[in-house]
């Protein structure tokens, strides 16, 4: 008894010391003196890592969700005798939830566990250990501008996936299904608001891109070197992402809509 | 422990430990300048580490760490950083950066450091791995490079900023004979050359005791023994002949500690 009181107690301080530990990763290598000159080119590589090379799946994906939002919306809202709102239909769904949700679920997937395979093996490979003996700070120079990537990508690549999104849901609502176009796109304007709506669905992919390539490099900066350690740590990536942007969302949510 | 006369590495009653276990207990070392000093003993005793703890790289529970008169473990972060300037350290696997080319490897900390022209880069870059022999390589990628030669440009990026100090870790692990014996004299050569000071952490005895001026063997946390490699070669203790000649059994058991064979044979049944 006492002895898995201490294991638990034991486990509890060990996560939260993780925490402390992901906290001080971010604080030395984005708030501690900032260096836009070496920076900038390491950014610019990083953002086409991270955010053009998932550009592929963001876009295929929004198609998808689109058409079937389109076929779905469709196939409910003609029994009302009100199928002409399916592009508002469409559009909110996509860009309050959607968009950002499925964006940062993908984006844990596609960039955040590459991330943290890219730096577990760096660590394992002592390419971490050997640029600090050069005198440069890891986290400055590998943590920093991944970071950064995976914070300015996430909000571009979710508004993408919206775009598409809703092209996919025009493609089969206007030309398979023939809902008047002008009603499809009207019923649209009217009921999408760009505060309410779009910028708030741009805040929520900001705060998961902020979530999930916090994890994805804490997880490969702090996983054990060896190729157990860095196949765990993408699995942690991939399942903790998932549920912060989850659990986020419906806090961002209750915030922001909650009050209907 | 002799007196040098010049000591850049001054290590004193330094205490490490890891998890429970005792790594270093009040160890003193002491490093002469110039010269080539080996840190021997068993794997698993924590000479890494030794090479982490003056890098700065891990801080010891106690004890100081003088390199000339900075004490590592008190330096803040700043001040490490200009510390390891004159450190170069070769990492056991090499640690070349894979998204760069051989020539960019060597030409890293120089950038990082100096703002010299292009030019002279590319000069500085060309004699060092002139030196090592791979001026040829330079343009491949450390993928292309067999263990050997990725090690010897770990080592010319290493020397890249005529460092003091060079650490090598465990250098002459897994490597065939002929790059064996080209690291054995390219340390030593360099070290000659360059006139920086040399450690070298390793268990590969024979390599090791024909280029090292002094010799420190660890096991159980301590220093067990110091001095020349003749003066160990005549050391009477059990522990340090069993490490010097290779003895499977000795003070260092053979066999992990394990409950009565035939009791464990036996199913735990007696």
């Amino acid at each position: 008894m006492i002895n898995q009181l201490a294991r638990l107690g034991h486990k509890g301080l060990s996560k939260l010391a993780a925490f402390g530990r992901a906290g001080m990763i971010l604080f030395q290598s984005l708030v501690a003196a900032p260096q836009p000159l070496i920076m900038f080119p390491l950014l610019v590589k990083q953002i086409y890592f991270v955010g053009v090379l998932s550009l592929i799946i963001i876009v295929v994906s929004g198609l998808f969700i689109g058409m079937v939002l389109g076929l779905q919306g469709y196939t409910i809202l003609v029994d009302y005798g009100s199928e002409q709102a399916v592009g508002q239909m469409v559009a909110l769904s996509l860009v309050r939830e959607l968009a950002p949700v499925v964006t940062a679920l993908l984006f844990a997937g596609r960039a955040g566990s590459a991330l943290t395979a890219e730096i577990g093996l760096m660590k394992a490979t002592e390419q971490l250990s050997s640029l600090e003996m050069i005198g440069v700070d890891p986290l400055r120079r590998i943590i920093a501008p991944r970071f950064w990537a995976g914070f300015i990508c996430l909000p571009i690549l979710a508004a993408i996936f919206a775009l598409v999104g809703i092209y996919g849901g025009a493609l089969v609502s206007i030309d398979w299904l023939g809902i008047y176009e002008g009603s499809f796109w009207a019923n649209m304007q009217n009921s999408v608001d760009f505060y309410d709506d779009v910028v708030n669905g741009l805040i929520k992919a900001v705060a998961f891109g902020f979530v999930v390539t916090w994890i994805a490099v804490f997880q490969g900066y702090d996983c054990i070197p060896t190729s157990e350690g860095i196949s765990q740590a993408t699995t942690k990536t991939v399942v903790y992402s998932s549920l912060a942007v989850l659990g986020l969302d419906f806090i961002l949510t209750a915030v922001m809509f909650g009050e209907l | 422990m002799k007196e040098f006369d010049d000591v850049v590495i001054d290590i004193k009653k330094l205490s490490f430990s890891r998890g429970d276990r005792l790594i270093y207990d009040e160890v003193d070392i002491k490093v002469p300048r110039g010269k080539i000093t080996a840190i021997m003993g068993p794997s698993g005793t924590g000479k890494t580490t030794l090479l982490r703890l003056i890098g700065g790289q891990l801080k010891p529970d106690s004890g100081s760490i003088l390199v000339d008169d900075d004490n590592i473990p008190e330096l803040g972060r700043s001040d490490l950083f200009n510390v390891r300037e004159r450190m170069g350290m070769l990492f056991q696997s090499g640690a070349l950066f894979t998204d760069i080319s051989v020539f960019e490897n060597v030409a890293f900390p120089i950038r990082v450091h100096t703002d010299l022209s292009e030019d002279m880069i590319r000069d500085v870059v060309f004699m060092k791995l002139q030196a090592v022999g791979l001026r040829g390589a330079h343009d491949l990628m450390p993928s292309e490079l067999s263990g050997g030669m990725a090690r010897r440009v770990a080592l010319a990026r290493a020397i890249s900023l005529d460092p003091d100090i060079v650490m090598y870790d465990e250098p002459f692990t897994g490597q065939d004979p002929i790059a064996m014996g080209v690291l054995v004299n390219l340390i030593r050569e360099l070290n000659a050359s360059l006139e920086h000071t040399s450690i070298i952490v390793s268990h590969d005895i024979q390599e090791t005791l024909g280029i090292a001026d002094y010799i420190y063997i660890i096991a159980d946390s301590k220093v067990i023994a110091s001095g020349t490699p003749e003066e160990l070669s005549k050391v009477e203790s059990e522990q340090v002949k069993q490490f010097m000649h290779g003895l499977p059994d000795g003070p260092v058991p053979f066999h992990f500690p394990a409950d009565d064979i035939v009791s464990d044979l036996m199913g735990g049944q007696q």
